[in-house]
């Protein structure tokens, strides 16, 4: 099989793996910005405050910032790799290029899950919401919110069959609502335009930290859902038209857009909701910036804040059906999954199959389990991937050091992000140890098992030298 | 390194091999469940009688956004009283930190092993 610059401005993707149509080159910076933030505004919407439930508001801020580095440092890691590795699959193509493949296989199957729950988790919410809407309208019953969980995964499925460049246009669109929703609430809230009111001294008062320190790493778990997915972009860089300038313009600017709304919805929030109330969203506070608009008394407010609400669950399940078909799709064409997968549509040019493959799987989990469980789910998927980059980024720098292959990026001061993104993960290990170890325990039982029979059964499947698709020099020590 | 051809797989091996998958997955999220073993439940140490919002803790103005809120102490008492456990055995700790460590210990020395094949069939020994 001949080489080929995957990335290449003269043909589509999948170009290298032989076949006869691939994935269409056609979105821009802005697009990639859309699909990270897209998928991860929401996060600012509903799920964050459970780091509030498990430290208080305090713990929550500080969660908020450390998060906030955890995800600087994976955004300039990320960036440097996908502008050089520029293919479908993203983090996975990385780890087939640079760790090995037992190893791809499992970060293909952390994005997988961890798009695919948060694509649950969205779709819960959205039902959630719309129940909310019915009970506002004079809506006096229990609605059955299961109706409206299939339609949000359905149409959102669709959308994402028909097309990438619509598909994340319109995720531009309801993204850059949801995020002005925020700026809105706060100009309108905290005193700029207008009386203010934020209470924090006195909500505070007696609460500053509830459960002491330990209740501040406790926090952590749930403070990656401030940023969680923002990795996602580089699941594009087969489909933009410039990987080496899209990818960490995108990316950064993403990085920099939630680390700004996450500090504000903090502040809006813990500003005005009692902290018990807050840090409970089961039974006390699903969706924070809409019960706080709601406390504004300003009609239009709370209104906005709906609409903002639902867009931001729709543009990250949107985004994340988006990322998690182009990882199995990815997988598949590799024939790490079976090769079924790897098909494009011949008109619509998307990985349809794996599109459609996961809608049933997303649907499972949103109408079989609850909330903070899948989002659980979500965060220790990401929290591996995570914990994988590291360990990527020292091994590309070691086999292929500066100067040998062209980078679309470098980022400076390696390997301090590395290292600090590898400290702040184990401290969020230990976090969900203190409430969640036995899912944690039980998800990587679940990988050791998968992995094992990666290796010894589906691994025979897969072709050994072709799978390598990047025209790179021989890596330095082998 | 001699040419590896990878064999063809049937269509119902795929079918099984997508299965088996989907098993493990949705058993990896629903037996934690299933047991009652998942999440850390929050639960109330020294429930109060006759709460009001002194008793519960509350300041006026917490007190008050409760009650925008919709609330009365009664409603609010479990919400505000329940607390996590963060309690720990140092085993329970160690074991952890083992089942993380080994575990990527395999995948990279599996990856190593089969990324070695990959390299050598690309571009010769």
């Amino acid at each position: 099989m001949a080489d080929i610059d995957i990335t290449s401005k003269d043909i589509d993707g999948m170009g290298p793996h032989g076949t006869k149509v691939g994935l269409l080159r056609v979105l821009g910076p802005a697009h990639i910005w859309a699909l990270g933030v897209g998928i991860v505004l929401v996060g600012e919407y509903m799920g964050w405050n459970f780091a509030v439930g498990k430290g208080g508001a305090y713990a929550a801020l500080i969660a908020c910032w450390v998060a906030g580095i955890l995800y600087t440092c994976v955004a300039m890691i990320d960036s440097e790799v996908t502008s050089t590795v520029a293919a479908a699959g993203g983090q996975y193509t990385q780890a087939k290029h640079i760790v090995g493949p037992l190893m791809a296989f499992n970060v293909g199957l952390y994005l997988v899950f961890a798009y695919t729950m948060l694509e649950a988790a969205n779709a819960i919410t959205a039902g959630y919401l719309i129940s909310v809407v019915a009970s506002m309208t004079g809506y006096s019953g229990e609605l059955d919110q299961r109706p409206f969980i299939i339609l949000v995964i359905m149409f959102l499925a669709w959308l994402n069959y028909r097309g990438v460049l619509a598909t994340l246009t319109f995720n531009l669109v309801i993204t850059a609502i949801a995020f002005c929703a925020i700026i809105v609430l706060f100009l309108s809230t905290s005193g700029i335009l207008g009386g203010g009111i934020m209470q924090h001294a006195a909500l505070f008062e007696g609460h500053e930290l509830p459960y002491g320190w330990i209740g501040v790493l406790a926090a952590m778990h749930f403070g990656l859902w401030y940023y969680l997915g923002i990795e996602g972009t580089t699941q594009a860089a087969e489909e933009v038209r410039s990987p080496a300038r899209a990818l960490p313009f995108g990316t950064l600017a993403g990085v920099m857009t939630l680390a700004i709304a996450a500090t504000l919805t903090w502040y809006l929030c813990s500003g005005v909701l009692p902290w018990e109330y807050l840090g409970d969203g089961v039974n006390g506070s699903v969706a924070p910036l809409f019960d706080t608009a709601r406390l504004s008394g300003s009609t239009g407010l709370l209104w906005f804040l709906g609409f903002g609400t639902l867009f931001a669950t729709l543009a990250s399940a949107n985004g994340c059906i988006n990322d998690a078909s182009r990882a199995w799709f990815a997988m598949g064409r590799d024939k790490y999954l079976p090769g079924w997968f790897g098909a494009v549509h011949p008109r619509f040019r998307t990985p349809y199959r794996s599109i459609i493959f996961l809608v049933p799987i997303a649907l499972i989990f949103a109408l079989g389990a609850p909330l903070d469980q899948v989002i659980t789910f979500s965060i220790l998927s990401g929290l591996l991937e995570y914990t994988f980059m590291p360990l990527n980024i020292i091994m590309f720098r070691k086999k292929w050091p500066m100067g040998t292959i062209k980078r679309g990026y470098e980022h400076p001061f390696h390997p301090v992000p590395a290292i600090v993104l590898l400290a702040i993960c184990a401290t969020v290990f230990f976090a969900v140890f203190l409430g969640y170890g036995t899912q944690l325990v039980a998800m990587i039982g679940f990988y050791i098992v998968v992995s094992l029979w990666f290796h010894f059964w589906r691994y025979r499947f897969v072709n050994r030298g072709t799978q390598f698709t990047m025209p790179w020099p021989k890596p330095a020590g082998y | 390194m001699a040419h590896y051809e990878a064999p063809k797989q049937s269509k119902a091996s795929q079918l099984i091999d997508v299965l088996v998958l989907v098993a493990l997955t949705v058993g990896a999220l629903f037996v934690p469940l299933i047991l009652n073993m998942a999440g850390a439940a929050k639960t109330v140490a020294s429930p109060e009688e006759n709460p009001t919002w002194e008793s519960l803790g509350q300041n006026a103005v917490q007190a008050a956004q409760y009650e925008k809120l919709g609330f009365t102490p009664e409603t609010a008492h479990d919400l505000i009283l329940a607390r996590f456990d963060y309690s720990f055995t140092f085993g329970a700790l160690l074991v952890m930190i083992a089942v993380i460590v080994l575990y990527y210990w395999l995948m990279l020395r599996f990856s190593e092993v089969e990324y070695r094949e990959v390299i050598a069939e690309k571009f010769g020994k």
